[in-house]
């Protein structure tokens, strides 16, 4: 069986500053990987690679077998991957229903009219917002505009689901939500690429991961195993905790 | 986007009936207040067609001129060999044509860069057309004879107006103005939901360009002699962008509010005063930016909202 997603040796440099570096890693279908590393070790930047907001210095990234590296960001989220940004990004003049609909509308699927307002009520339930499809989402608190954001993504029925962060900045209770909400789409099926700082998040939901630092790979596989060997732990924490 | 609303439906039928009742303007007047209306309605056409493509996108475009005679020149070149619907057909053709390729070159580059590529244009085109009309020929410019009446240019004008709207009020409710809202809203978002951005722009500045330059094939008639400095004025670029920033570009009509009252007092000045016409025109244009910035249309709605406001103060104040 092919990867849903594979990286081969994917490569990103801005000028002398290689933000990725020859990274390779490949994400089964039905599976969440969790992309982890300290800060600035190049995870939001293999993300973008991954949704074309930026093109590849070299290397190749396949979806289902198929070559979408070097695809326009547009391009690629018609294949099916869609995705949720560091800083949540909404459609401030629209509402709920709205921010949705546009996931449904251009994306994988191109639905339009009522099926598309269909989708986007369901996508709306299934993040807890039923009840506010028609509120401003500028005039939302934090976490109900990522759940916007991420009803939006899932409402192109996405093949890869990329979460840049979605947990971040959420307070503990809102944590908790937001946890089980990811832990559901995994039990769905989906197949899912979670870039994360939360630990707690990524040892209850992550199948696998992958640990960057300073653009290289340094560590792949189970997620236990991952966080104790020591060239992660010395990423993370210096070389006197090692 | 779905079916209409009982809203929407008032909204056409009103529009409608409107454009009937300034159809039969002619029939009462032929001299100065069909004039200044042939005026207005040229402006309200050419308004409409630049806030198609300027509203939801922010590009400010001072193309229009280009446009608008490319338009011309399509009627003065060819009056004398072809018919005259199939000329206006042509001017839409070569006003789309200009305009994707306006379009393709300068749509990914934004902001100033932008208004000044367009600007930069249509002089460019304007002094083409000099050059190439003094180096092959002997006239400046063309001469342009019909049967044409000014109530013949101004029913042409209203229907076009009228098609201009119609056109917007479609668009709006499409699959492209839901991607044009999304792209107004966060282009970066607008790619990653698959939109192809640069597309629907230049789509949309196609039939902007087109519809203006079909109002410049329409005018051509009225000026009976077409040379560029009228026909590529770039007076009416500017105009353009003041009577829409006046109107207002979020609201369909927004345009028409500003066009009306701004027409009526140009025509004032330049008639009264027409050593001193640029500086009322810059004057004006300050005034609008600094006084109204969302147009008389954003007026209304603050007021509106403000209104609103006043009226139900006290459900948020009350105790709970």
């Amino acid at each position: 069986m092919t990867a849903a997603l594979s990286i081969r040796a994917a490569r990103k440099a801005f000028g002398g500053l290689v933000a990725v570096n020859d990274v390779s890693f490949e994400v089964k279908q039905g599976e969440l990987l969790g992309l982890i590393g300290p800060n600035g070790s190049g995870k939001t930047t293999m993300l973008n690679l991954i949704s074309g907001a930026l093109p590849p210095t070299a290397g190749e990234i396949l979806l289902d077998g198929r070559r979408i590296s070097g695809l326009p960001a547009h391009a690629i989220a018609r294949q099916g991957v869609s995705r949720t940004f560091q800083l949540v990004r909404v459609l401030p003049s629209l509402d709920a229903e709205e921010n949705v609909m546009s996931g449904a509308v251009f994306g994988h699927v191109r639905l339009w009219g009522e099926d598309a307002r269909r989708v986007a009520r369901v996508m709306l339930d299934r993040v807890g917002l039923g009840e506010r499809a028609h509120m401003p989402v500028a005039a939302m608190t934090y976490i109900d505009q990522k759940r916007v954001e991420l009803a939006r993504a899932l409402a192109a029925n996405p093949r890869v689901l990329l979460l840049d962060e979605w947990l971040a900045g959420l307070n503990p209770s809102e944590l908790q939500i937001g946890i089980s909400l990811i832990d559901e789409l995994r039990h769905e099926g989906r197949t899912i690429v979670m870039v994360e700082h939360v630990m707690d998040a990524i040892r209850s939901l992550c199948d696998r991961c992958v640990v960057m630092s300073s653009g290289r790979m340094i560590a792949e596989g189970g997620v236990a195993e991952t966080l104790s060997d020591p060239e992660v732990v010395r990423a993370y924490l210096g070389d006197d905790d090692a | 986007m779905m079916g209409l609303t009982s809203q929407e439906t008032k909204g056409l039928g009103l529009g409608a009936l409107l454009i009937a009742i300034a159809a039969l303007l002619p029939l009462f007047d032929d001299g100065f207040y069909l004039s200044i209306s042939v005026n207005i309605v040229l402006y309200a056409a050419l308004c409409t067609s630049w806030a198609l493509f300027s509203g939801p996108t922010h590009y400010v475009s001072l193309a229009t001129a280009a446009f608008y005679g490319l338009g011309t020149y399509s009627v003065g070149l060819g009056i004398e060999v072809l018919p005259y619907p199939l000329l206006l057909a042509i001017a839409a053709g070569v006003g789309a044509i200009m305009a994707g390729l306006v379009g393709a070159a300068t749509l990914r580059i934004s902001g100033v860069y932008f208004v000044i590529f367009t600007f930069g244009l249509a002089e460019l085109v304007r002094q083409l057309v000099t050059w190439t009309q003094t180096k092959f020929s002997t006239a400046m410019g063309l001469y342009v004879f019909t049967e044409m009446t000014e109530s013949h240019i101004y029913w042409m004008l209203l229907a076009l107006t009228g098609v201009v709207f119609l056109t917007s009020f479609l668009i709006a409710r499409s699959r492209l103005g839901f991607a044009m809202t999304v792209i107004g809203n966060d282009e970066t978002v607008a790619r990653h939901v698959g939109i192809d951005t640069a597309r629907s722009k230049i789509i949309l500045f196609m039939i902007s360009g087109a519809f203006i330059a079909i109002a410049g094939a329409i005018t051509a008639p009225r000026y009976i002699y077409i040379e560029p400095p009228s026909a590529f004025n770039p007076m009416i670029s500017f105009l353009v962008v003041i009577m829409a920033l006046l109107g207002g570009t979020k609201r369909l009509w927004g345009p028409l509010v500003g066009v009306i009252p701004f027409t009526i007092v140009m025509d004032f000045i330049s008639s009264n005063f027409p050593n001193h016409t640029m500086i009322v025109v810059g004057l004006a244009f300050l005034a609008i930016v600094y006084l109204i910035p969302h147009g008389v249309t954003g007026l209304l709605e603050d007021m509106q909202a403000r209104w609103k406001k006043r009226a139900a103060p006290v459900v948020e104040e009350k105790p709970a």
